[in-house]
Formats: C-alpha cells, structure tokens, sequence
C-alpha cells in the first residue's frame, strides 16, 4: 500500500491499515500536543507533582462515575477541576508547601477512590474495572472519544494562549506581576484548570502513567535545549508526538520479535522519552561547555521558585 | 511625583509601619534604608499598590494610587531565575511592555524597536540574546530595570537590587540608575540595607527603623542624634574614610571623651 | 476488634506509623511528599519484575524503591526535584506495566501491595518488619543534625563540610527503607499518607523539631488505630480513613495558622529571615491577591 515492502524492517505489516493504530496514532498526537504545551508551564512553576497527582486524582472521579453508571471521562473531569480548585484555594505559593497541599487532595482523593473502588466491587464484582480505571490502554478506547478529547484540548490549550503573556509573567515573579495589575490569582487558577483538563484527556486515553510521561517528559527535554518559551512549547509538543509515535510503532512491532502479546505501549513511549532526555542533557552540557570557554562570565546564584 | 503622608500599616498584628511621611521629587534619587524586618519592602508595596494602609495616603504624581499604576515601574527583589526559565533578555524586557495583557503578543517592529532602545539605555544589548538563567547577577539586574523602564514611569521602585550584588557590579547598577535619574527625569527609590554604595548620588534618604521614619537629605538623617531618636536608643554615626557605619551604641551611657564627635560628610 | 487475629494487624500498624511520624517530620521539612508518594507507588513495579523472575516480593520492592532513590537523587543533580520524581516514577510504573504484561497470571498478591494486607501479616512477617522499621530510626537518629541542617539551610550545611546531595540520597534511601516494610503491611497509598499527613498536621502546632516529631508521631498512631478501629466495623477501606483524618488533621492544622497569626512560625522556613512578603501574605482581607 505505501510501499510497505521498502519500510518492512520497521514498519511491521498492518502497522499503517490497522484501525486501532489509526486511533492511538491520532490520540496520541494530541495528547501529546496537549501535555507538552501546558506541560512547559508545568515544568517552569515546578508543579510537576499536581501534574502527576492529577492523574490519580481523577481516577477516583472515575470510579465515582463508574459507580453510579456514569461516563468515567466526565467524572475525571470533574473531579479534577475540584481538585484543581481546592489547590488553588489552599493557595500556598512556596513549593514545599504547595507540594504538601498537593500531596494531601492527592491522598484524600486516593481514599476516596479506594472507597468507591470497594463499593463498586461489592455492587458488581467486576475486577477488570479496577485495572481499566488505573492503567487506560491506548488500543482499546471506546469510539467517538477523539471528539470529546479533541474538545478538552482544544480547551485546555486556549486557556494557556489567553493566559500566555501574565503567566508568564508570574511564573517569572509574583510580586511583579502583582504590581502590574496581573490578577495573578485568577491567572494560576486558570493555568490549574488548563492543567486539570490536558491530564484529564490524556490519562484517560492513554493512561495515568503515559499522562504523567507526555507531561514532563518533553518539557524538560524542550527546556534543555529551548532559550525561548515559544520554542520550548514548539519543541515540547514536537518531542511528545514523536515519542508517542515511535513508542507506538515499537510496541505493535514488538508483538512479532517480543513474543506474547508484545511490550505495553506505555513502556514503548517512556523509553523513547528517555533515551531522549539523556540525549538532550549531552547536548545542553556540549552548549554550556562551549558557552563557558567563550565569556568566562559565572551565571548567578539561582532562587528557589515561588510561583502563584 | 511621591508623597507620603503618615502611612501605617498592620500585619498580624504588628506595627510594620508607623506614620511614614516623605515625598520625592522627579529626577530625585531617594534610598530606602533599614535593616531586614525594618519594613522597607512593606513601604515599597504599599506605594505600589499592593498593601492597603491602615492609615494615611499615598499621591503619585499628583493622583492616589491605583492597584496598577503604570507611572510606577518596579524592580522586585527576588525573581525566578534558574536555568530553565526559557526567556532571552530581551523577552524579559517585552514581558515588561506588556506582560500583564492577556493573550501573547504578535511580533512587531514597533515593538522590537523600543526593545532595542532600552536595551541599549541600560547596556544590556550584548547579552540580549542570551538567557535570562545564564546572566551573572549584575546583568541580571539590568535586564530587570530594563523591564522596568520600557513603559516609561515617572517613578522607579527598587527592592534591594544591590543585594547579592559584587561591589563593582553593584557601583554599576547605580551609576546607571543616577544617569537615568538625572537624564529622564525619573524618581527613584531604592531599598538597601547598606546605604554606602548609594552615598554618592543619594538626593534624599528614608531612614527606616521599627516601622518607623527619618527622611531628609544624607546630612539630616544620618546623624548620631537623628537615628538615636529613631531607634529610641542611642545609635553612633561613625564616618571611617568616606564610608558610614551606624553602631548601636552600648546603652544610653556611652559619653566618654574619646568618642569622635560625628561630622558632617 | 481485639482478637488474636487482629493483634498483628495492630502491631504492625502501630510499628508503620511510628517510623512514618519518624521520617514524616523530615519528609515534610523537605518538601519531598512527590518523592514519598513516588517510592511507594513505583516500588510495586519491583514487586511485579519479582514475581516475573520468581524472586521475593519483598526483595523486589526493596530493590525497587532502593533504585528509584538512587534514581531520584541522581536526576535530580541537574534537573530540578520535582522534574527528576517525575520521571523516576514514570519510568518504575512504565516498568511495572512491562512486567505485567509479560504474564497472564493474575497475581492477586502483588495488587495486594496497592492497597495493603493489614490483616494478613502473620507473626513470622512481623520480625523483618520489625527489624527494618528499627533501621530506618536508628537511620534518623544518626543523620538528625546533618539532616536538619541541610533541610533548613543547604547553605549552611555545604559550609560545614556536610554535602547536600549526599543528604539528600542518604533521606531517599530510608524513606525507600520505610516503603519496603511499610508496603506489604498497609500498601503503597496508605504509606504515602501516612508520611505526609501526620506530619503536616504538626508542624503547625509548634516550633520546635524534637515536639513536632513527637507529634508526628502521635498523629500518626492515632490515624492508624483509628483507621483500623473504624474499618473494622463498617468494613470499609482504612486507606479511605486514613486519606480522610489525614486531610482533616491537615486542614486543621493550617486553620490553626491562620489564626493564630504569625506568631509559630513554619517549621521548614525557620532559618530563612522572614520575608517581609511573607508577612504581607498572612495578611486579612485586603491583601487581596496574595494572601496565603
């Protein structure tokens, strides 16, 4: 069909006509746009832990939803953007105690899950659900969700465009922000929502592990190697689409030369991030050797991050 | 261009600031002095809008200040600078134009050019390309003043600039701050602990002590009677070769005949 | 609720939640709840790669969680904290995944070790408890002044011959220590409440560090006897109750706070000089953006 033949080393047969790749392929892309996009904001407000704690949070809006019959998706959502809320609401701006905040929602959430894990056991007694709601699998979601998920991206990246230029600025200093008139309240609850919805879309197509991944994964990789944000957004998203795809076409490769039903998909695309990420630390260190010979100038002294 | 008149504020219960009262003139360049604690920040974000006093008023240029005054630039105290925050110089400097403004802003020539300008104003032009992460401390420090300038106030509020600052940087940043002062026309007031490098080109001081204030020019304020009755207790003004050093004088009784008397600079 | 059966049960629970309080107090202190939540969770993949080969569980996790401190603090000397927890527990959980796909048993024990089998330790299981729960105090108590000082003040301890980043590997190991024999018992989700809970309760409640591990400590017991008295007679989950007392002592704990004004200042910001912008923070009402 497209020249199979010619790419067959890598390309293993079926890769490009198989319905369920097509999916994942499309999926991924835009969780991937998405997750490196708000991703990069994450990374510079050192707010990785509500990215990642996001992703299990919502999974006790899930089985919330599971348990009373409705859509698992919606429940992620809202459960997320409550979540998102009280954060902002406890409203710590030094890291150690945002994270401690952060780590408390995320335990009370994990509470609840295991509670509404335990009603749903008892009402219906299907384990597999417990699995499902945990670990999502790119190659078996339901149809019509790449509209739904298109939707809650499209979303969540507007939000990060309104809100580029004063985030910015108060990811830079607060204070400042603050004396520019930035209501840099309103601004860190807004990028908190964008963040609630990118990590509701994504864990729940491709999973809490792979959302945490797409997430920091190429944010770092993009500001190693970035000098501006708008090319470390460019390159985040440009990094995670590539993951996932050749994440992707590792994992349905695999199938042939692993044995069993091949490695996970997750595995696939972590592993591509990584190898990327040491790459990118050569690089970064080539550029700062090279840098350091030519001016001599020592950088200064690097504060803490204090974000609102 | 500033006035204030007996502002006090409160916070948690304490006195940070008691019945400040001082005005700068344009062109004037005004120090803020006062150990840590003393309330210097406090001052500085009241003026800027951020604090509400609980008592007394504050005129910029003629006008009570609103939460966003843009006739007031300001230069914070600490910034997240570490080595992942992907802004070259002179997107810092643009952030200063416009950054509170929702949405991101389209390239522009216009733009570009009154970029360039301040860069070139604060000297910052050879490192304008690099990132903010990658500056030493003085540059750093230009680029934020840069930031500061680029939507021309008539009022310039530092928060200890100088602090983390070498001594050859920090007589550069204040030689440029002076130049600036005296060429456009700006106000300046800038916080410090140490008041030394800013001997030279100080118009005016604000001696800060206990939240409350001594204002005037060097010779009215920094004196051995003036800042003992400030402190409420007795405090020497020691000039040792061009240089000010205020010592907390042991308890009230310290007049023995060998003490200098102070001098006037 | 106090038959023979259960005893163990209360042991155990009671042994977990006094090394958490232990080693909570310092998790607090340095901001590490992504790292206490990250070895807990990416450890279970340990167990999953054990079971694959054939090997203890246990032993997996602990290597595991070993590993993942290793990881952690090896990332983290060029990327900030936060970034290189991130990627570490990605990475064990992206591992985890590969190891259960390569069997198609069902192991009930291993997700066993998510949620925790506090009423399956028998007495033999006690002792290797036990022993590393004693291990991890000892740990504590030897590294308590260097610890704290490069907690409170890297600074300062670099300055004094002590190397941070040594630290910083010495307190992931032993909160990998706490996760090897805290998992089997109470499950990677409790364990994780367990070490930030308490101790975020109790720093708000005084100054001084030897109290504030102390009430670590007593909080600690007392969401877990709670948990498990509660758990036992309406059967539901205990990580629920624990999730939930650890929230409320938390949030209690903040209100206190609040409003008690600035007068206990917060255990982790002791050394720094009082940021006169934090003094603004506490401010009421007017301080409209940026009270915290």
């Amino acid at each position: 069909m497209l020249g199979a033949a010619s790419w067959s080393p890598l390309f293993e047969p079926g890769f490009f006509s198989s319905e369920p790749v097509h999916v994942a392929l499309a999926v991924g892309a835009i969780a991937a746009i998405v997750s490196g996009i708000v991703g990069v904001f994450t990374v510079i407000r050192g707010q990785s832990f509500a990215g990642h704690a996001l992703s299990d949070i919502g999974t006790a809006g899930g089985s919330a939803a599971f348990l009373v019959g409705a859509s698992t998706l919606y429940g992620f959502v809202a459960f997320n953007v409550v979540a998102a809320a009280v954060m902002e609401l406890i409203g710590i701006r030094k890291p150690r105690g945002r994270d401690l905040a952060t780590g408390i929602v995320l335990g009370a959430s994990l509470g609840l899950a295991a509670l509404f894990l335990y009603e749903g056991t008892i009402s219906s007694s299907t384990t597999g659900a417990t699995v499902n709601v945990l670990f999502g699998s790119i190659f078996t979601l339901p149809p019509g969700i790449t509209t739904v998920i298109a939707v809650l991206g499209a979303a969540s990246v507007a939000l990060i465009a309104v809100l580029y230029r004063p985030l910015l600025l108060s990811s830079v200093s607060y204070e400042l922000a603050a004396a520019r008139g930035v209501p840099v309240r309103l601004v860190g609850a807004g990028y908190l929502l964008a963040l609630a919805l990118a990590v509701s879309m994504s864990a729940v197509t491709i999973g809490a592990i792979l959302s945490t991944a797409l997430l920091i994964g190429p944010a770092a990789i993009a500001l190693r190697l970035a000098i501006r944000t708008g090319v470390a957004i460019f390159l985040a998203a440009a990094v995670g689409v590539f993951a996932c795809w050749a994440g992707t076409l590792i994992a349905y490769d695999s199938t042939v030369w692993a044995g069993g039903n091949g490695w996970p998909v997750s595995f696939c695309i972590v592993a591509v991030i990584f190898v990327l990420y040491f790459a990118s630390g050569v690089v970064a260190r080539l550029r700062a050797d090279r840098r350091r010979t030519t001016t001599g100038e020592q950088p200064a002294v690097t504060t803490p991050v204090e974000v609102g | 261009m500033l006035r204030v008149t007996d502002v006090s504020v409160s916070l948690g219960g304490r006195r940070v600031l008691d019945r400040v009262s001082f005005s700068i003139r344009p062109g004037e360049f005004c120090g803020l002095i006062g150990s840590n604690g003393a309330g210097k920040t406090t001052l500085l974000r009241v003026i800027l809008g951020l604090i509400a006093p609980s008592g007394g008023r504050i005129e910029v240029a003629g006008g009570t200040r609103s939460r966003r005054n843009p006739q007031i630039g300001y230069v914070p105290q600490k910034i997240a600078l570490d080595s992942d925050m992907p802004l070259r110089a002179r997107d810092l400097v643009g952030l200063g134009l416009d950054g509170n403004r929702f949405g991101f802003s389209l390239p522009s020539a216009t733009r570009r050019i009154a970029v360039d300008e301040i860069l070139e104003a604060v000297g910052a032009t050879e490192f304008a390309e690099a990132r903010i992460g990658n500056l030493s401390g003085g540059e750093q420090q230009r680029v934020m003043i840069a930031q500061a300038l680029i939507s021309r106030p008539k009022l310039l509020l530092l928060d200890e600039p100088l602090a983390n600052l070498d001594i050859r940087s920090a007589a550069e940043v204040v030689e440029l701050l002076a130049r600036i002062a005296a060429e456009q026309g700006i106000a300046i007031l800038l916080s410090a602990h140490d008041m030394n490098p800013l001997l030279p080109v100080m118009d005016r001081v604000v001696y800060l002590a206990d939240g409350r204030a001594a204002s005037g020019t060097t010779e009215q304020v920094v004196r051995t009677d003036t800042l003992s009755r400030l402190y409420g207790h007795h405090v020497e003004v020691i000039h040792v070769q061009g240089r000010v050093l205020v010592v907390s004088g042991a308890e009230h009784q310290a007049h023995h005949g060998h003490d200098p008397s102070p001098r006037e600079p | 609720m106090f038959a023979s059966f259960m005893m163990n049960a209360w042991e155990a629970a009671t042994i977990v939640a006094i090394v958490a309080g232990v080693v909570g107090f310092f998790t607090v202190l340095r901001g590490a709840a992504f790292a206490a939540h990250a070895l807990p969770n990416g450890a279970f993949a340990g167990a999953a790669g054990a079971f694959l080969i054939g090997a203890n569980t246990i032993v997996g996790l602990g290597v595991f969680s070993l590993a993942g401190a290793g990881m952690i603090a090896g990332l983290g000397r060029r990327a900030r904290s936060d970034v290189a927890t991130a990627l570490t527990i990605v990475l064990m959980l992206a591992l985890g995944d590969l190891f259960l796909s390569r069997t198609s048993e069902y192991a009930p024990e291993i997700f066993a070790l998510l949620f925790g089998e506090i009423l399956g330790v028998s007495t033999s299981k006690l002792w290797p408890t036990i022993a590393i729960a004693a291990v991890c105090i000892v740990a504590v108590a030897v590294l308590y002044r260097p610890l704290m000082l490069s907690s409170v003040s890297p600074d300062v301890a670099e300055a004094r011959g002590i190397n941070p980043r040594v630290m910083d590997l010495a307190f992931l190991v032993v909160v990998a220590l706490v996760t090897t024999m805290a998992v089997p018992v109470v499950g990677s989700l409790l364990i994780f409440s367990l070490l930030i809970g308490p101790a975020g309760a109790a720093r708000s409640f005084t100054n001084r560090p030897p109290v504030a591990m102390g009430l670590s400590v007593v909080f600690a017991l007392v969401t877990v006897w709670v948990a498990i008295a509660v758990s036992y007679e309406t059967n539901l989950p205990i990580g629920f109750f624990v999730g939930a007392i650890s929230a409320f002592a938390y949030t209690v704990g903040r209100t206190w706070t609040a409003w008690s004004g600035r007068r206990s200042r917060r255990g982790g910001d002791r050394a720094t000089l009082a940021d006169p912008a934090d003094l603004a923070d506490q401010g009421t009402a007017h301080a409209g953006a940026e009270s915290g």
